[in-house]
């Protein structure tokens, strides 16, 4: 039963993905051009709400559906892995006009190809997990 | 309900993926989708060839299933939510495509010149797909986290590090978007 829920909530996320046209290569390259709000748009009201939900989860000390007090890991520290890690998803995002989450909402809207960005993306983890000791962090 | 087959705006879109961040956390999960690249990984048995994959993906699962959602969201959202799927662009930004050969901007979702199956008989395309995507699943991995892990769930989390990674993102997306992708139409 649990699972369903997880399963539900990745269909509404998909549906958001598309509709929103958060999905589409064009809107990240448009976005990237400064050309329209509305990734802008999307990601901004995102944090608005997020900044919130957050904030109110902690303050109220709120539990989750199964009555476990809700965590919110802080991330590792660091300056160097998130610039030189972000900038190369950057160059990627920039180039395939996808991310990780409407790689997945592509498949099922039919645009077989982006089989092919997520072979190389699941590529591209592999090798950072072999080389993840040798690289600056 | 008209509204539902159009496309939807930015201020339906960014608080229905805050709402999404919260059904998550209420269910005692982070929202975080480029993790599941790596359990994929585990999956397919690359915890043999280093410790990086060595975990047990069971605990992965729930991921895997909001992953799996996404795909049948876009099936939804494809054949049962939407009258017409053309992107609306910014007349400036077709002109510019126009010149790289995107000949199908401000008609299509996404560009036909990458996105269809005859597009994949090119070298080129194929190059582009293959690097674009080693890029994302190799950066996402080194920042620990992508637009969902940062952009969303880290800044809303007031991270510091989560605004490196994603000024990090617009750096890369910056210097791809300006300099680098001509070269590759």
């Amino acid at each position: 039963m649990r699972q369903l829920y997880f399963l539900f909530i990745g269909i509404f996320f998909g549906i958001i993905m598309f509709k929103s046209e958060a999905a589409s290569w064009f809107r990240i390259y448009e976005m990237f051009q400064f050309k329209s709000f509305h990734m802008y748009g999307i990601i901004g009201s995102a944090l608005f709400f997020g900044v919130i939900i957050i904030q109110v989860i902690k303050r109220l000390k709120l539990k989750s559906a199964f009555g476990e007090t809700i965590q919110i890991p802080n991330k590792e520290k660091s300056v160097s892995r998130y610039i030189l890690g972000g900038t190369l998803f950057g160059l990627g995002w920039g180039l395939a006009g996808a991310c990780p989450g409407p790689m997945f909402t592509l498949i099922g809207a039919g645009f077989i190809p982006i089989l092919v960005v997520i072979f190389f993306a699941l590529i591209g983890t592999w090798v950072y997990g072999l080389f993840v000791k040798k690289l600056p962090h | 309900m008209e509204w539902i087959f159009k496309p939807w705006p930015w201020y339906i879109g960014g608080p229905l993926i805050a709402f999404v961040m919260f059904l998550l956390l209420f269910l005692g999960k982070n929202f975080g989708m480029s993790s599941n690249l790596r359990t994929l990984c585990t999956i397919c048995g690359a915890g043999k060839s280093t410790r990086f994959f060595d975990f047990d993906w069971k605990t992965q699962q729930w991921n895997l299933l909001v992953a799996f959602g996404a795909i049948i969201g876009g099936w939804i959202g494809v054949n049962w939510l939407s009258d017409s799927i053309a992107v609306q662009l910014h007349p400036d930004t077709i002109n510019q495509l126009h010149q790289f050969n995107i000949k199908s901007a401000g008609e299509a979702y996404m560009p036909e010149e990458l996105f269809s199956l005859q597009a994949l008989s090119n070298p080129k395309v194929l190059i582009t797909l293959s690097l674009g995507g080693f890029l994302v699943g190799f950066g996402a991995r080194y920042a620990g986290g992508c637009t969902s892990g940062h952009a969303i769930s880290g800044l809303s989390n007031l991270q510091l590090v989560s605004l490196y990674a994603v000024i990090g993102f617009f750096i890369g997306g910056l210097a791809m978007n300006h300099f680098l992708l001509p070269y590759f139409f």
